[in-house]
């Protein structure tokens, strides 16, 4: 398939006589104000972000460290938050597993939900239902976070009990689903099934537009072929959108990370002598809702000091799940052609 | 709800002055007779602006307060930030506002090297600062439990549900106290304010100072027995609402809101249920620890005395004794004097607070009068 209608063949990856790639221009200025303003301004813009991230990074160590220090406790491996007192002990193991716990259960629903309604939307609804459609799922995305929470704790939370009892007493066996006494509402598990919707517009807005570009000879030609209907979409239109699959899931993942007041409406929390738990039944708190639950009570450099070092983490969690994102996009990008 | 009893309250009103103007053909003179009698003390006026922050446990108290002041000084414009007893210090500390508000008086003694709050709020002001006593919020211990709408307990085994040692509602030590109840074999779900919290110290101090035995943690606002964890007071009151067995400590008002069952103590005088004047009891037994006008209080949580409710919590006003901007002074005074008074006091009641008894409120008054 080295050649298509879309436009991209062998050629075009051919450099030219002077070694740049056909499709760059040679990067002349005419010198024009209006062309140097806007050259200006937009170095500047991608200068402002680099500096505005190196600078949080910059900030949340440097409130972190002295905290850090004086730390009595493994910060990573330690389950234990006493952050103030003359001998401070605290670790960020629990809040590292309720953060990836309630995560990684978003995305298992999010993400094949995402992809499902995206190529409904692209693939089987009639062009009278699609634009509609999209416009609804694009809508989640706009209700508040806050909103969400309430809505899981007041109404969706009444119906989640049976779903959680019954997996309870079907794979209780696993540690991953024992029984940890909470109301189903309350725990890991159903903080993941809100976030799941909240990060669902993400994940099918991105997906939908890949899939909508998919190039017609592709689908097409697999129909020619012989291909039914879903043998088209999994030869042709899923591995041509694979990359934007992969970067809306991680921008979904990114939210859910990060995702503060709803989980903190939703979750209880663990009280300081239960036992640990690998139960997604269990309540805990996340990064996010932890800062969040106890920002008003600040009261000592050494105290803030410890929750921001808890932000430092969800910042090089965030930053390394997006970088290999990247990666991700990049390797099927080779091996795509 | 608030604003239906408001709107009723504008209603009777209006109906009151519709009376008096068929009996007085003078219709101007009735409405200044009516609204002299409706506020009893004289509320001096101030305009400007007066910024506060601080303890959420007493946001609905002073919020009453200010729009009954502003009912009465239309210039006035007062601000409450809830944001928390320790964020209410900060900022008074900072000169970010002129008043906090805070749910214990100010820490004498420095945390984590750092100098204590008493010495950082008087280096601030140039003169000491003073915790005034303003509203006492009675601390509800809020049940549900099908079928049983009186309870009673004893701090002793209060402290052991709320420890995780008694997991049953059948279990011998609450049916003794309860005779007639007829308690179901519900496991006890005990819920805690998940975040730090001026009530979870106050509750804690009052189960270490009347059952230390069967409390063994110190008092802090981060919780240290058993249960689950919820979000604020708001928090805890719906997961004791929408949970069978479930039993929480929790401000009065929300106990009252949500509809939850609330236990009667028993300190060992005899079994008190929570009313205002039960707890304005606890609050006259209470000694001062503060020194001349600051009248932070220590509460005498094990006390015996007959008809007295323990539990509860009493929000500070912390002030400047002598502000810097002497305007400001007369404004913050002007503001406190009203909250102080016997009208706003008794009206705070409906909402779910105490009213200060009148051996405190006296002594208030007198320190508010002595700021400038």
């Amino acid at each position: 398939m080295s050649t298509s209608i879309t436009g991209h063949s062998v050629t075009d990856d051919l450099p030219g006589p002077d070694g740049r790639s056909p499709h760059d221009g040679d990067r002349a200025g005419t010198g024009r104000l209006g062309d140097r303003l806007f050259g200006g301004a937009a170095t500047g813009s991608g200068l402002v972000v680099v500096a505005l991230v190196t600078l949080v990074g910059l900030f949340l160590v440097m409130q972190a460290v002295p905290s850090l220090l004086n730390n009595n406790a493994n910060f990573l491996t330690s389950t234990e938050w006493v952050p103030s007192g003359s001998e401070p002990r605290f670790g960020i193991a629990a809040l590292l597993w309720a953060t990836v716990v309630t995560s990684v259960i978003a995305m298992v629903i999010a993400v094949p939900l995402g992809v499902a309604v995206a190529l409904f939307i692209t693939q089987y609804a009639p062009a009278w239902l699609a634009k509609p459609a999209a416009t609804t799922v694009d809508l989640l995305a706009a209700v508040p976070s806050i909103v969400y929470g309430f809505w899981g704790l007041t109404i969706a939370g009444q119906f989640i009990d049976p779903v959680t009892g019954f997996l309870q007493r079907t794979l209780g066996w696993i540690p991953f689903f024992g029984d940890a006494g909470f109301s189903g509402r309350s725990t890991l598990f159903f903080a993941g099934m809100i976030l799941a919707i909240m990060i669902l517009p993400i994940i099918t807005a991105i997906s939908r537009e890949v899939f909508a570009q998919v190039p017609v000879a592709h689908k097409e030609g697999a129909l020619a072929l012989g291909a039914t209907q879903w043998e088209m979409i999994r030869t042709a239109v899923l591995p041509f959108g694979k990359p934007g699959v992969i970067s809306g899931a991680m921008l979904g993942l990114g939210r859910a990370l990060g995702e503060t007041l709803a989980v903190m409406i939703l979750l209880s929390t663990l009280n300081p002598t239960a036992s640990w738990s690998w139960s997604v039944f269990n309540g805990g708190e996340t990064f996010a809702s932890k800062i969040a639950l106890n920002a008003g009570e600040f009261d000592s450099p050494q105290k803030t000091g410890a929750y921001i070092a808890a932000g430092l983490v969800l910042f090089i969690l965030t930053f390394l799940v997006n970088a290999v994102a990247r990666i991700v996009i990049e390797r099927r990008k080779a091996f795509s052609e | 709800m608030r604003i239906s009893q408001l709107a009723g309250a504008a209603l009777l009103g209006s109906l009151a002055l519709a009376g008096c103007g068929s009996d007085n053909t003078s219709g101007t003179a009735s409405t200044a007779e009516a609204s002299a009698s409706e506020s009893a003390t004289k509320v001096e006026c101030f305009s400007g602006t007066v910024n506060a922050e601080g303890s959420s446990a007493q946001k609905n108290a002073i919020e009453e307060a200010i729009a009954s002041y502003g009912e009465a000084c239309a210039d006035a414009k007062l601000n409450y930030n809830p944001t928390g007893s320790g964020a209410g210090i900060k900022q008074f500390i900072a000169g970010q506002v002129d008043f906090a508000g805070s749910d214990s008086a100010l820490k004498t003694e420095g945390k984590d090297g750092a100098q204590s709050e008493a010495a950082q709020a008087e280096a601030f002001c140039g003169a000491p600062a003073w915790n005034i006593p303003m509203v006492t919020g009675p601390i509800a211990i809020a049940f549900n439990v099908k079928g049983i709408d009186k309870l009673v307990l004893t701090p002793a085994v209060a402290a052991d549900i709320f420890s995780g040692k008694i997991t049953s509602w059948d279990d011998a030590a609450i049916a003794a106290l309860n005779k007639d109840a007829k308690l179901p074999a519900t496991p006890i779900k005990v819920f805690f304010r998940s975040d730090e919290s001026g009530t979870t110290e106050n509750f804690t101090k009052y189960l270490k100072a009347a059952a230390a035995e069967n409390w063994t943690a110190d008092p802090a606002k981060k919780w240290t027995g058993a249960g689950e964890g919820k979000e604020k007071s708001a928090g805890v009151s719906e997961g004791v609402k929408s949970t069978d067995g479930g039993i929480t400590y929790v401000e009065w008002s929300y106990a009252k809101d949500n509809k939850l069952g609330v236990a009667s103590i028993d300190n060992g005088g005899g079994a008190v249920e929570l009313t205002g004047e039960a707890v304005g009891k606890a609050v006259a037994a209470a000694t001062q620890v503060g020194q001349g006008n600051d009248l932070a209080l220590k509460l005498d949580y094990a006390t015996k005395e007959a008809g007295a409710y323990p539990i509860l919590l009493v929000t500070y006003e912390i002030v400047c004794s002598k502000n810097k901007d002497a305007e400001k002074g007369k404004n913050i005074k002007a503001f406190l004097s009203h909250f102080a008074s016997s009208d706003v006091q008794k009206g705070l009641e409906e909402i779910g607070y105490a009213p200060l008894p009148s051996e405190v409120q006296t002594k208030v008054v007198a320190s508010i009068d002595a700021l400038s």
